[in-house]
């Protein structure tokens, strides 16, 4: 995020696109409601009416993954009635030239057409926009998870910086993390590409750097495989060797069938959990790990903030924490790591490696936290980035981009879309709140949630069990018939493995980030014979 | 900033900013003055009176919860009516309720029976006529026992002002008068989410945490502060342990950023599977395909992943090797699962699940 939680609540105007914040954010939600509630004006772009809905002045119902569009088409009324902040565009940012022609290809009744928000709409959309200063806009994974989910984001961008709401308080474009701690796994360098604090591992300076640091002669400097191609060449045999560390592949990745069969075809694979799972299962050396409670560390949280994680149970039987299983491990491949505890591991070689974490030590995490960047000790942390319009690149980069339609769309066979995504009471593939009582009490299965239209249409009724296929797979699930879903469309979650989503989602990627169209496929519901 | 404004409490001058509350004036100087129905992030209503005090030229005592400060108001909060008041309305609460500490999970931790005792009340002087409502316990997260609910609408409140779930409400009115959800339905079939903020917030044991009851009373319990597990808000919680278990989380008014005390369902009730039997002890190892999982000790788990993965670096190359972190762990972990991978197997075959 490029902004904080703590501008919720005060923000003037907000703009959520694709999160349905209530389920997937629930606490940050309260503060948007808050928000709302003394006085702020509220715009939910979605294609589902979502909770939050009921909040809001203006809810646009897009066509799934008609993002771009929609956008291009907004960016075109506020160029063409001159809505947009020129001095703002003029002074903080390049590009806009190439920008306007795109966008000119774009007027609301084209932007119309591909989204289905009728232009009239769009322009006011577009008003009601301008009409705010400066305006928050948030968005999850409706954004990301499309081939085209880069340009979503930079569209994003686009839209937030010709209002000139980049840089300063209660604006910015603000994507929120689904999980605990994807912001830290990303800012220590669980990347193919990047060592901890985003340094290119194609930068020698950097590679020395990390090398004279871990006591060892050389790095390698070509970016390595995303997960998306790790699994892949699991099957082609270019992967021999697979270490997964906490993660559930197998229920997580669109087309079940197939990742299981590259799962299957691993010549080696680790596993480190804290409970057996439909990826252990195909392990060669599963290692039991401690939880979350059994161990001390540090998350950081989708506002850059880095906060304490401690520990307040002891590990149940043999199972280590699992920086002590790396440092083992380490130790088999001749390397003696001094760093004996998760502080000795971020005060002497994290802070002192990445430079936008410099400031950071634990003793100055003993309350709430410190947001990166904070390059020194005396540093107070960074709640608003890019503040007064400077760019981390120096100018804010404005992008032209095209539409283009998800890479499977509906047809005479397969005539819905199916989209995909979390709900409230359950997180992921359920190996934590599968586990806990009550929250399985609250849900106990998944169900399809279509139209009242298209049930009606069907012959369905709320609670039957029907047929969702689409061409990887099939599951039967109970319908759910629900004002929140447009005819047309079919909504799932990921979380039981009976009826999981990812029986039937496209294993499509955008091309930059290997993120999966979880938001788009094509699929059929039919009544059970 | 406007300007300051003087008032006198207890005699002290005391200079405060405009627009403050009796309330918030006297406990800035460290003047205590009890309250129960005032909550932090909610509107004052002065529905308890427990926050009464001495106004000069004012016609009746005043909730100071409520009452702006006005230049040169003169304020006494520990006179002996003042004291006399509070102790009668504490005792119209006692008195209307099953107040039972024998039997309540909330006794060393209730703020009705903390004033009972500051007020040095023996008992009440009225006889104990609760309304004998039947328990709401068909949920296995939240217990309600309205016999003792003093009224104070802090559950309101943080329902509908916090949480912004609008599920809870008075219903009905004089001695009938009780809070809960629409057509007096049980929490399970309402549109509540469980997010638990009313029990937090409850001052006595009418809303309790199910799962907490008889796992330990509340000086038994160890707190330790940490940050969520599930999304990526970083909700600061307040875990409550006792003999390796986690008997509740609790949100902290305390706390600021990024959650101001609040939490949501699986935060609060979703930590149950630390401590569940399914969870793996020992290493596990399978040498050959088909083959069933051998427990192992850790340094033959070390050996056997040593030889295999060097194996397979020497004789495909370090880039045959490739690891996928974890975005529920730490980032000293992450950290070290990186360094394993590019420093002592020498690739940058490292990802995560960032997407999703």
């Amino acid at each position: 995020m490029t902004n904080s939680f703590a501008d919720y609540a005060k923000a003037k105007m907000i703009i959520l696109v694709g999160t349905n914040i209530t389920e997937a954010h629930p606490v940050a939600s309260t503060f948007v409601k808050d928000a709302a509630l003394a006085g702020a004006r509220l715009i939910v772009i979605d294609p589902r009416r979502t909770d939050m809905v009921d909040f809001a002045e203006m809810h646009v119902p897009l066509k799934v993954g008609s993002d771009v569009a929609l956008i291009n088409g907004v960016m075109n009324v506020l160029i063409e009635e001159n809505l947009y902040d020129k001095k703002y565009v003029d002074s903080c940012t390049e590009g806009f030239e190439d920008l306007k022609k795109k966008v000119m290809e774009y007027p609301p009744e084209r932007a119309a057409e591909i989204s289905g928000i009728p232009a009239d709409a769009i322009r006011e959309l577009a008003r009601k926009m301008a009409s705010v200063k400066p305006a928050m806009l948030m968005y999850t994974l409706g954004i990301t998870e499309h081939i085209c989910g880069v340009n979503n984001v930079m569209s994003c961008a686009n839209l937030q910086m010709l209002l000139g709401n980049v840089g300063v308080e209660c604006g910015g474009v603000n994507p929120q993390r689904g999980q605990n701690n994807v912001q830290g796994a990303c800012d220590m360098g669980a990347l193919p590409n990047v060592f901890p604090g985003y340094q290119p591992v194609a930068n020698a300076d950097a590679r020395a750097k990390f090398a004279k640091a871990w006591n060892v002669k050389s790095l390698p400097d070509k970016p390595g495989m995303m997960m998306p191609t790790m699994m892949k060449n699991l099957t082609t045999g270019k992967v021999k060797g697979f270490y997964v560390f906490g993660e559930n592949l197998a229920n997580t990745e669109p087309d079940i069938k197939h990742v299981e069969h590259e799962l299957q075809s691993a010549e080696f694979l680790v596993c480190q959990d804290i409970f057996p799972t439909e990826t252990t299962r195909f392990a060669h050396v599963i290692l039991p790990a401690a939880a979350w409670s059994e161990n001390d560390g540090t998350f950081a949280s989708s506002e850059r903030r880095v906060n304490r994680v401690r520990t307040a149970s002891v590990p149940p039987g043999d199972a280590k924490p699992n920086w002590w299983i790396f440092k083992e491990l380490a130790k088999r491949f001749g390397h003696e790591w001094a760093s004996a505890s998760a502080q000795e591991i971020w005060d002497n070689e994290v802070s002192v490696l990445a430079p936008s974490m410099a400031g950071i030590k634990y003793a100055r995490l003993e309350n709430d936290g410190l947001q990166w960047p904070c390059p020194g000790a005396e540093h107070p942390g960074t709640p608003t980035l890019h503040k007064g319009g400077k760019f981390t690149r120096g100018l804010g980069m404005l992008k032209a981009i095209d539409y283009i339609p998800p890479a499977e769309v509906p047809d005479p066979e397969y005539p819905f879309v199916l989209s995909t995504g979390r709900r409230l009471y359950h997180y992921h593939t359920r190996t934590q709140t599968g586990r806990s009582a009550g929250i399985n009490d609250l849900l106990g299965e998944e169900t399809a949630d279509i139209s009242a239209a298209d049930a009606q249409a069907k012959g369905i009724s709320d609670g039957e069990k029907i047929s969702v296929k689409s061409r990887r797979g099939e599951v039967v699930v109970k319908a759910r018939v629900t004002k929140e879903i447009p005819p047309g469309l079919v909504w799932m979650a990921f979380h039981f493995r009976e009826a999981c989503a990812n029986w039937l989602t496209n294993p499509v990627y955008d091309p930059v980030t290997q993120t999966a169209e979880y938001k788009a496929c094509a699929v059929r519901i039919d009544k059970l014979r | 900033m406007d300007k300051k404004i003087t008032v006198t409490i207890d005699g002290q001058e005391v200079s405060a900013d405009p627009g403050q509350t009796i309330l918030e004036a006297a406990r800035n100087q460290g003047i205590y003055i009890p309250t129960l129905c005032h909550y932090s992030r909610t509107t004052n209503v002065g529905a308890c009176r427990v926050c009464v005090v001495e106004v000069e030229n004012a016609r009746s005592y005043v909730a100071s919860c409520c009452a702006p400060i006005t230049p040169g108001m003169v304020i006494r909060t520990n006179t002996p009516a003042i004291r006399a008041a509070q102790r009668m309305i504490v005792e119209l609460m006692w008195s209307s309720g099953d107040h039972n500490c024998l039997t309540c999970e909330q006794n060393g931790a209730c703020e009705l029976q903390d004033l009972v005792y500051r007020l040095q009340i023996d008992k009440p002087r009225f006889p104990i006529e609760h309304p004998a409502y039947g328990p709401d316990s068909t949920n296995t997260m939240i217990t309600r026992d309205l016999n003792k609910c003093i009224l104070c609408g802090r559950c309101v409140r943080a329902c509908n002002e916090i949480q912004v779930n609008e599920v809870l409400d008075f219903a009905n009115r004089g001695s009938y008068a009780k809070v809960g959800p629409a057509f007096d339905a049980d929490y399970i079939d309402s549109a509540c989410v469980f997010c638990g903020e009313c029990a937090q917030v409850c001052p006595t044991g009418a809303i309790t945490f199910k799962q907490a009851k008889f796992a330990g009373r509340p000086w038994e319990l160890a707190k330790t502060r940490t940050t969520c597990a599930y999304c990526g808000v970083g909700c600061q919680i307040d875990l409550y342990t006792k003999d390796n278990k986690i008997v509740k989380v609790m949100g902290n008014r305390e706390y600021g950023q990024p959650n101001e005390g609040s939490l949501c369902v699986k935060g609060r009730f979703g930590m149950d599977f630390i401590s569940h039997p399914d969870r793996l002890t020992k290493p596990l190892i399978r040498r050959r395909k088909g083959e069933d999982f051998q427990e192992a000790a850790w340094d033959e788990a070390y050996a056997f992943i040593a030889e295999r993965l060097a194996a397979v670096k020497k004789e495909y190359g370090p880039d045959s090797i490739a690891g996928l972190s974890s975005a529920r762990c730490t980032n000293e972990e992450n950290y070290l699962f990186q360094k394993f991978l590019r420093g002592a197997i020498g690739t940058n075959n490292v990802d995560h699940c960032a997407r999703l």
